[in-house]
């Protein structure tokens, strides 16, 4: 059965008949882009019950001729990584159209073309994590901004259309450089062999240091503004500030995921040898991200903004797991993307919900939400609890693998970003005391508590994050021999402890 | 004394007879043609005009003699690909310029003058613009398949004195429009005379003006350089001049501004399929043994014009002016693809050009559809918040910007894509960053349309979208299709020019 394409279709399915269904008729389109939703989530979950997970090749494998001329292939096919990814993106796709069920109504066009762009977001977010011919990737990789630069200028608040066309910039130059880079792939593929987009085949292209190392960059680079790392981020904060929080969710739980996902990919399979050239570099700047985006977050008075910079510090975190070249630094990372996609929902959905009852997103205009609002308080902070990787809760599994694994290659690193933990009880607490505690602000009297529909779409969030927490191992048998496997292709084998280990 | 009758090889020079002839006939039409009756008449003629030649040219697409009329035309795979595109894309232009509001209702008359607004209350029409379309097509599907210098400057000519006088014609802002076109007249005149020029340097060199006759004498060497030099650099001014490329690009927004919309339409399109078409066979056939002299400066001319093109657009406040200015950055990487110099290159730029040439031809369309009760309205301001009035028209100007800008999954990425690939392959790498870096600049101004289109709100003078007529909405429908078709799944178009386009030496 062709699993990866079935998952692909369905969701343009669900788009095709909201497409159709009659005007004005909102509450229709609502529901049939929440049932499409769940059922694709249902479906990647039976998907992911038949994964070979001691099979470290690609599964799921479909491959159909696209454009023979160029030697394309409408390629498909998952390995552990891109499976975990892909589950991650289907359960937060109903996740978000459920608790952002009002948050098409601001916008300038009707709530059935929100859901039209979710819908198609949602294939393409499939589909980058799938593709396994080069080509296709960056066709789905560039493809999927223009659903996002809608969805942000379409129906966010504030400066939307100004951080639409930031991000689209970002995204487009960043997108051009791979451009050039995989047309130096494809030009030498047919020096060698046959014009090819295959990642197997290319990651066995001969190439001299000099070439590999500014394909490298090209790749590189684009993954960066995409994940993003420092200096690449500036784009990130203003849009998540002016997005509505469910597409805020998928710009930073998903959308960004493809940037460190790419490293991966594509970074470290097709160019090993510069991989470990540009890793001193690039190590530097994901401690950079640790610590600067901690510090921006705990500065930050609009909640939106301190949650994107949080995200700047984690995907620093996520970078220096990768490029750690251990095998525990590397399933922390992969972990860690799977974890953040839904710390990163529960603070952005609460928060979401904070900010439509209060109408501000100012930090400081929330204060004593506990004694009005419970649930509200306690979930946001739960969310914020995961987002600092307190024990027991699934952050904190990824965070402490990603450390140890840097720690015994490159301990000064390790310890540096130790304290961006330290920073973030700073940058969480800070706003919590603000926000929930102390005396009600006044205007926060009659703030309503969540309703069914919002504890219903935030519980399997709190679910995940807590079970994960204290049994993270299922995901983590998955993960381990993909990991293992990445580091063993780099010719990379895990340094022995220096103590200990008897 | 013997007569050996020529040989003519009539049924390969059919499509361009079958375009001679119904221009003829178009103007007898103008003579003796009740008024009321010529507007549908002169449509019904140049549009059956255009299909009877689509399909005769499609008969002989396998013919076995190559050269027609004693050797002064060649008929290959690239010759009927490029004639098949400027046929087809001269049908959906024909489309919109059968909108005769876009035309002077009497343009011989001074502006502004009595005797024109008597010719406008009298719902005067214009229609000779028809057999001057056709004169022009013919002159563009004979220019890339010239084999001599002389038929080359006649279809040179052929084409470029029907387009002069069209972008005379326009309704509104007539000044402007005579300014165009006689601005286009004086520099294209100047340009005719670098290219005779050249020609007669070339002659010189070579003692032949076939290109037979120029490629064996620079296989074979032994002739002066200087001659041949010159004989390049000239010749290659007149083309890069029709293609707009910079330094000879200074007419081009003038043009495209005054001109009228429809003819613009036609003109950015079809007039770049049949400059470059001559320019690859004359690159890749007859220049292509003194390559060192001449892919350098072609080179920097690319790279030049990329820049330049994408950045001056930046600053354009009028839309059709923008689109000019992103021709000219088009030219550029067109000019890539003629860089190239391997069969890879050839095939791309054919796509290339056909795919441009459609986006173009549909987002002139989508410009014709944006009025107010004064005629079109090109200035960009103006055309905030149309999104909201007619999401027909900004939804497919859009699709064309995203063409234009080399998203995938639209026709310009595949092109952009081969194109930039065939010159990477070549060694031209600094032409390919050069490229992907005005791609950058260019999608920056592309986007900044669809924001004020989108995410803009009206301003108190908006404007309003004209209700479409058929045939214009058909041209851009069917732009709009082929733009997403040519996207999604290019194989069957590419396989296609893969296995026709060789050239005949």
């Amino acid at each position: 059965m062709k699993w990866l394409t079935l998952l692909m279709l369905l969701p343009l399915a669900g788009a095709a008949v909201i497409a159709v269904l009659p005007k004005g008729n909102e509450k229709a389109a609502k529901q049939s882009a929440l049932v499409t939703t769940l059922v694709v989530m249902t479906a990647t979950i039976a998907m992911a019950v038949g994964f070979q997970r001691d099979n470290v090749d690609l599964q799921f494998v479909e491959k159909y001729s696209w454009i023979p001329s160029f030697g394309i292939n409408y390629a498909l096919g998952v390995d552990a990584i891109a499976l975990v990814l892909i589950l991650m993106s289907t359960i937060l796709a109903p996740v978000v159209v459920l608790a952002g069920w009002n948050e098409a109504h601001g916008g300038r066009w009707s709530v059935k073309t929100f859901y039209i762009l979710i819908l198609v977001l949602e294939t393409m977010m499939i589909g980058v994590f799938a593709a396994t011919d080069v080509f296709l990737f960056y066709v789905i990789f560039e493809a999927m901004l223009i659903p996002v630069y809608f969805l942000i200028g379409g129906y966010g608040s504030g400066e939307r259309s100004a951080a639409a066309v930031k991000f689209l910039i970002y995204s487009l130059v960043g997108g051009l450089l791979m451009l050039a880079s995989i047309i130096a792939l494809y030009v030498m593929s047919g020096a060698q062999g046959g014009h090819t987009f295959d990642i197997n085949k290319l990651s066995q292209l001969q190439m001299s240091s000099m070439t590999q190392n500014l394909l490298f960059l090209g790749f590189f680079i684009a993954f960066a503004i995409k994940a993003p790392v420092w200096p690449f981020h500036t784009w990130l904060p203003d849009a998540a500030q002016s997005a509505t929080p469910g597409t805020s969710v998928l710009l930073l739980g998903v959308l960004d995921k493809v940037g460190t996902f790419g490293m991966i990919r594509y970074c470290l399979t097709l160019f090993p040898e510069a991989s470990k050239t540009f890793t001193p570099v690039i190590l530097i700047l994901a401690v950079i991200s640790i610590v600067y985006g901690a510090f921006l977050a705990i500065s930050a008075k609009d909640i939106k903004r301190l949650i994107a910079y949080t995200s700047i510090s984690h995907f620093g975190f996520i970078t220096m797991g990768i490029f750690a070249m251990t095998s525990q630094g590397q399933s922390g990372a992969i972990l860690y993307m799977f974890n953040h996609g839904f710390s990163t929902a529960a603070l952005f959905l609460v928060a979401g919900w904070m900010i439509s009852r209060r109408g501000s997103s100012t930090i400081a205009d929330f204060g004593g939400l506990q004694r009005v609002a419970p649930v509200l308080a306690w979930t946001f902070f739960l969310a914020g609890l995961s987002s600092l990787a307190l024990p027991g809760l699934s952050s904190f599994v990824s965070e402490f693998l990603v450390l140890v694994g840097t720690f015994t290659r490159y301990p000064v690193h390790a310890i540096i970003a130790t304290f961006g933990i330290v920073l973030a009880a700073l940058y969480i607490l800070i706003p919590v005391q603000k926000a929930l505690h102390g005396p009600t602000t006044p205007g926060n009297e009659n703030l309503k508590d969540l309703n069914l529909r919002e504890k219903l779409a935030i519980a399997p969030v709190i679910a995940i994050i807590v079970v994960l927490g204290f049994y993270p191992s299922p995901l983590l048998k998955v993960i381990n021999p993909a990991a293992t496997h990445v580091i063993s292709q780099m010719g990379f084998t895990d340094p022995a402890p220096t103590n200990g280990g008897k | 004394m013997s007569f050996t009758a020529p040989v003519l090889s009539y049924s390969l020079l059919s499509p361009m007879l079958i375009l001679l002839g119904g221009a003829l006939i178009g103007v007898l039409v103008e003579a003796f043609v009740s008024k009321a009756l010529r507007p549908a008449v002169q449509l019904t003629l140049t549009l059956g005009t255009l299909l009877l030649a689509v399909m005769q040219l499609w008969r002989i697409r396998g013919q076995q003699s190559l050269t027609a009329a004693v050797g002064t035309i060649v008929f290959d795979g690239p010759a009927f690909l490029l004639q098949a595109s400027i046929l087809i894309i001269a049908i959906i232009s024909v489309f919109l310029i059968a909108d005769t509001e876009h035309f002077a209702a009497l343009p011989a008359a001074l502006p502004g003058s009595e005797e024109e607004r008597q010719a406008v209350q009298s719902g005067n029409q214009i229609t000779e613009v028809y057999p001057l379309t056709l004169f022009a097509v013919a002159g563009m599907v004979m220019f890339p398949v010239a084999n001599d210098l002389i038929t080359l400057f006649v279809a040179l000519e052929m084409l470029s004195l029907p387009l002069y006088l069209m972008a005379g014609l326009s309704r509104r802002r007539r000044l402007a429009s005579q300014e165009a076109a006689l601005k286009y007249f004086l520099l294209g005149a100047f340009s005719s005379a670098f290219f005779l020029f050249g020609a007669a340097y070339l002659y010189g060199y070579s003692a032949s003006i076939t290109f037979a006759g120029i490629r064996e004498a620079i296989v074979g060497g032994g002739g002066n350089d200087v001659l041949l030099l010159i004989g390049i650099a000239f010749l290659s001014i007149g083309l890069l001049f029709k293609v707009g490329a910079v330094p000879f690009h200074s007419w081009s927004p003038d043009v495209y501004q005054g001109a009228p919309t429809p003819v613009t339409a036609f003109m950015a399109a079809a007039t770049k399929i049949a400059a470059f078409g001559a320019m690859l066979r004359i690159y890749y056939t007859v220049f292509a043994n003194a390559q060192w002299s001449w892919t350098p400066v072609l080179s920097g001319i690319a790279i030049v014009t990329m820049l330049l093109g994408s950045l001056v657009a930046i600053a354009q406040r009028d839309v059709k002016r923008m689109l000019a200015y992103s021709s000219i950055a088009h030219a550029g990487f067109l000019l890539s693809g003629v860089i190239a110099l391997n069969k890879a290159g050839l095939d791309a730029t054919i796509f290339y050009l056909f795919a441009y040439g459609v986006a173009t031809v549909g987002a002139f369309a989508v410009v014709t559809l944006v009025r107010d009760s004064a005629g079109e309205v090109t200035d960009l301001n103006r055309w905030k918040g149309l999104g909201k009035r007619s999401p027909f028209a900004a939804t497919s100007f859009a699709l064309f910007l995203l063409a234009f800008a080399g998203i995938p999954l639209t026709s310009g990425f595949i092109g952009k894509f081969s194109i930039f690939s065939a010159a990477y392959e070549s060694g031209a790498k600094g032409v390919v960053i050069a490229g992907v870096l005005s791609s950058a600049i260019a999608a920056f101004f592309y986007i900044r349309v669809i924001v004020l289109m989108f995410f803009t709100d009206a301003t108190e003078d908006g404007t309003s979208v004209e209700i479409p007529s058929i045939l214009t909405q058909a041209s851009v429908v069917i732009a709009a299709v082929v733009t997403v078709a040519l996207g999604v799944y290019p194989a069957p178009l590419l396989d296609f020019i893969t296995n026709l386009a060789i050239f005949i030496r």
